[in-house]
């Protein structure tokens, strides 16, 4: 692809606003608020799937989003924020597959915030490319079939003597042949062909789509430095700005004094940002902005403030209090959520009976660019530039704060670097915007601190998972109860919100694919005391580490070798509608085209216990941990194979990977995607944790807030595909950016527990293994 | 005023000199190729080539470095030929690419020093640089095979 050297900064990856941009207006709100069982009622007959379900749809007008040059260049635009997980790359190498052009002569440009015009643009969910997949097909195709009905009204022949091969329009019987560019403006002025007209490429032709060796669209630009991320953005006259922010959440001014701050050279004006009452969703924290000719004067001007708190409501947040009362409420009955025969019958009438609870503490994405924006207001419209995965949620907030129309905020994207559900909330760009109105519309960049990140992050959930089962003689699990207690996300849009929403039920506590028949899920409900946010996999996070950790603790009990007993509890291979597993959400997918399939499940199970050598000889002080599940509609399992020394230190010789994400789209970033979950999952069971004493996050940086370096990562990473190479794209895809991570810590947990006996309940592990 | 050289460039600054090198790259000189990531040298974000050595910009004072040579990934090569960055594009080892400057800039340093290092040397001298999409596998074999192509020159 053409490197544009000249770059505007331009793109990011993972799930988050999901669904929840527009809260109390978006249809898409109300169907996660509905209980399965309402839902139900209507049959599902108003009910839209997949990209049609969310905000603004899907697009697939070639008008919109091709253009092309006199030289035959042609331009992508992107809708989708770029934070590493290649939609970039991988949405252009769709539309040059269609549009039969040379990929080499493709460029791709970032689009603003604007979904009335470009459709959904939330970068979330593992969404993007099981959503655009088809959309943008039909994009390319289109435009080919308008530049080979515009070459043969030109040439005087029948448009079905007419094809396109590799960026040149050829008409074989007269040997004749028309550059893109050549007839890109009688094919403009063509009608776009509906749908049902389009001839799509046959898969056996494609040229780009499965290819294992696609470069990244921006590679150049980032070894380079080129590469534009919000924190780089450059304007004229730009100001820079940082926030002391409220320590606690729904905290406020007391009162502040400047005085020290306004001396400091460089430093421009001082500016309260007004607080948002709680719950605050996307919007600013209380706090106290100092604007200044460069970040450092500004960050020296911070450190001059003297600010008094009043800490509100949130004031003695303590997360070693908060874990005993998420245990008390695991003890004790909670609000079913699913129940399946009778397991108050069953439970006593086993044989052995197996019970554990497993913690997992609050974590923070922590993207390598921590949140940064740009705002400059002219005559009354304000334009920002910003990392963020959901532009049209950042034009929103802006617009509602400055009190402008949306049409007066325009949202120009920039790469993103990392997100991982961080940058989802775009609280920073409405900073931006009140930094610059403060300053009479003047162009300010907040950039925010790692302190400021890891200090007023949207946290990653914290929970106890409480798990019971009983077992018959011959160690078969015949009851199997889970209470699973965690604050919610939509405690930030929401007062009183105490339960789990279906979404995050539905990330693998409800739809468990046990082939038990007495069968109860509960959730206790319990109050939030910070902000609460998408992490990359979210709920299946916790939900995975203790259903996949307590399910190898039963093999244990019964006698078994996990991965048998992890197959046999599946059961046999099965066709199960989400419905019937409580699961109304079903990562928004129609359940007919997205059911749960236990056979795909244990076949990526096999697949990688095979690769990973799975009943190996036993090697001292070395464990093999298995687990898989089904997420974002795609089945993965990981294989860790740990190696524990004497004095407790782990390390992982080689991890195993395997997802069956359907048709494959670019294998590279695939495995990409995969290889960095195996390093997230590591990092977040291994070291990762938040926690809060008198209201605040005690983590500050890097050295309190440790995530995995390359000497901890693994010696080897093996990404293993299912149906690679296969040219069947009629099935549905499946998301790849999150659905890696879940597997990851239990399968390690396990690993430890076959390689020392001991059994991690408690993440993160940090130093439980030693003495 | 102090005089420092930057990618070859004599430059003049009679600002702040207790500001770090970070935000003087960043917001005066406008090279944003050096990335904030810590702000506390826990990240490795912002490493550069002080007289051809790693150091964190965030930890190098402007008035340390009066007089001295300082490289920039914008510096590293002309064209972005640099065998590293070659080697950083054919293994497509970035994700997101917010740290892979910084991390290149260090690698660059280890291979000036130990022109064939084992493992165990990548691991060390690559330790202080975070990717959190997790990259790690595909940097050592980037810098591997750099060595080879004798990324020292």
């Amino acid at each position: 692809m053409i490197h544009e050297r000249n770059i505007t900064p331009g793109m990011a990856n993972v799930s988050r606003r999901a669904a929840l941009l527009g809260l109390g207006t978006a249809a898409f709100v109300l169907a996660l608020r509905l209980p399965v069982q309402a839902d139900e009622s209507t049959g599902g007959a108003d009910k839209k799937y997949a990209g049609a379900g969310m905000p603004n749809g899907i697009r697939n007008d070639p008008k919109l989003f091709l253009s092309l040059a006199p030289d035959g260049t042609v331009t992508f635009i992107c809708i989708r924020s770029e934070m590493g997980q290649g939609v970039r790359t991988g949405l252009t190498m769709i539309v040059a597959d269609e549009l039969h052009a040379d990929l080499a002569r493709m460029k791709v440009q970032q689009a603003d915030g604007d979904e009335p015009k470009w459709g959904n643009q939330d970068t979330d969910g593992s969404r993007t490319t099981r959503h655009h997949f088809t959309a943008v097909r039909q994009v390319g195709a289109a435009m080919r079939q308008m530049l080979e009905a515009a070459a043969a009204q030109k040439w005087g022949v029948p448009a079905s003597e007419v094809e396109t091969v590799n960026h040149e329009i050829l008409h074989r019987p007269s040997n004749r042949k028309l550059g893109f560019g050549d007839i890109a403006a009688a094919a403009a002025a063509l009608p776009v062909p509906p749908p049902d007209q389009l001839k799509l490429t046959d898969p056996a032709k494609f040229r780009y789509i499965g290819r294992d060796d696609q470069k990244i669209v921006d590679g150049f630009n980032i070894v380079t430095g080129r590469a534009g991320y919000g924190i780089d953005t450059k304007l004229d006259g730009l100001l820079y700005g940082v926030v002391l922010r409220a320590p606690v959440y729904g905290g406020t001014i007391k009162s502040y004094d400047a005085t020290e701050t306004l001396k400091v050279p460089g430093v421009v004006k001082v500016v309260v940002i007004d607080p948002t009452p709680i719950p605050s969703e996307f919007m600013p924290l209380a706090g106290v902005g100092v604007v200044a000719t460069n970040t450092w004067a500004a960050i020296q001007g911070r450190e001059k403030l003297k600010v008094e708190w009043n800490d509100g409501p949130n004031a003695s947040y303590d997360s070693a209090t908060y874990k005993t009362e998420l245990e008390g409420l695991a003890r004790k009955p909670g609000l079913v959520v699913r129940n399946q025969g009778d397991v108050d019958t069953a439970m006593p009438k086993a044989v052995k009976k197996v019970v554990a609870e497993y913690y997992i503490p609050h974590l923070a994405q922590a993207p390598m660019e921590p949140p940064a924006a740009a705002a400059r207001i002219v005559d009354g419209k304000c334009e920002v530039w910003a990392c963020v995965q959901s532009p049209q949620a950042a034009r929103e907030r802006v617009a509602k704060r400055l009190g402008l129309s949306n049409d007066d905020v325009k949202v120009n994207v920039t790469l993103l670097g990392g997100a991982f559900g961080r940058k989802s909330k775009p609280d920073y760009a409405v900073e931006a915007a009140l930094l610059s109105k403060a300053v009479d519309g003047k162009p300010v960049k907040v950039t925010w601190t790692r302190e400021d990140d890891l200090g007023h992050s949207y946290y990653h959930t914290v929970s106890v998972e409480h798990l019971e089962a009983g077992l018959d003689a011959s160690g078969k699990t015949v009851a199997y109860l889970h209470r699973t207690v965690a604050p919610t996300i939509f405690s930030i849009f929401k007062p009183d919100q105490q339960h789990e929403a279906p979404f995050e039920l539905g990330m693998g506590a409800v739809n468990v694919p046990w082939n038990v028949a007495n069968l109860r899920v509960e959730n206790p409900g319990v109050e939030a005391h910070t902000r609460i946010g998408w992490f990359r996999s979210v709920s299946n996070i916790p939900h995975s580490f203790a259903i996949q950790s307590f399910i190898a603790e039963l093999a244990a009990a019964a006698g078994r070798d996990p991965k048998d007993y992890l197959i046999e509890l599946i059961g046999p291979d099965r066709i199960i509608d989400p419905g019937e597993q409580a699961d109304g959400w079903n990562h928004g997918e129609d359940p007919k085209l997205y059911p749960y399939d236990t056979g795909r499940l244990k076949r990526v199970i096999e697949r990688v216990a095979k690769e990973a050598g799975w009943g190996r000889k036993p090697i001292q002080g070395r464990g093999l941990g298995i687990a898989g599940l089904r997420s974002f509609a795609s089945y993965t399992a990981a294989c860790v194979d740990v190696a524990v020394s004497k004095d407790g230190q782990i390390s992982f010789p080689r991890v195993d990977i395997g997802i069956d994400c359907g048709p494959v789209v670019n294998p590279d970033r695939i495995r990409s995607q995969l290889e960095g979950a195996v390093i997230q999952g590591i990092s977040l069971a291994t070291l990762g944790e938040i926690s809060f004493k008198n209201g605040r996050a005690v983590q500050t940086n890097f050295d309190g807030y440790e995530v995995t370096r390359i000497d901890a990562a693994p010696r080897e990473i093996h990404v293993h595909i299912m149906d690679l190479g296969s040219k069947d794209y009629t099935r549905p895809l499946g998301g790849v950016g999150e659905p890696g991570v879940p597997p990851v810590a239990p399968a390690l947990a396990n690993a430890i527990f076959a390689a020392t006996g001991k059994r991690i309940r408690n993440l993160p592990i940090r130093d439980q293994l030693a003495g | 005023m102090i005089s420092l050289t930057v990618n070859g460039h004599a430059l003049q600054f009679d600002g702040d000199q207790d500001m770090p090198l970070l935000w003087y790259l960043r917001d005066i000189e406008g090279l944003t190729g050096t990335k904030f990531g810590c702000g506390a040298g826990l990240c490795g974000a912002c490493t550069v080539h002080l007289d051809g050595a790693a150091v964190r910009a965030c930890q190098t004072l402007l008035k340390d470095v009066a007089g001295h040579k300082i490289t920039t990934i914008e510096g590293l090569s002309v064209e972005g030929t640099h065998p590293l960055q070659v080697a950083w594009q054919h293994a497509n080892v970035p994700q997101c690419g917010y740290c892979q400057p910084g991390q290149i800039m260090q690698a660059a340093a280890l291979l000036r020093e130990t022109p064939h290092p084992s493992e165990a040397q990548i691991d060390e001298a690559m330790s202080g640089n975070i990717c959190r999409c997790g990259t790690y596998t595909r940097i050592r074999s980037a810098i591997k095979e750099a060595a080879e192509q004798g990324a020292s020159q």
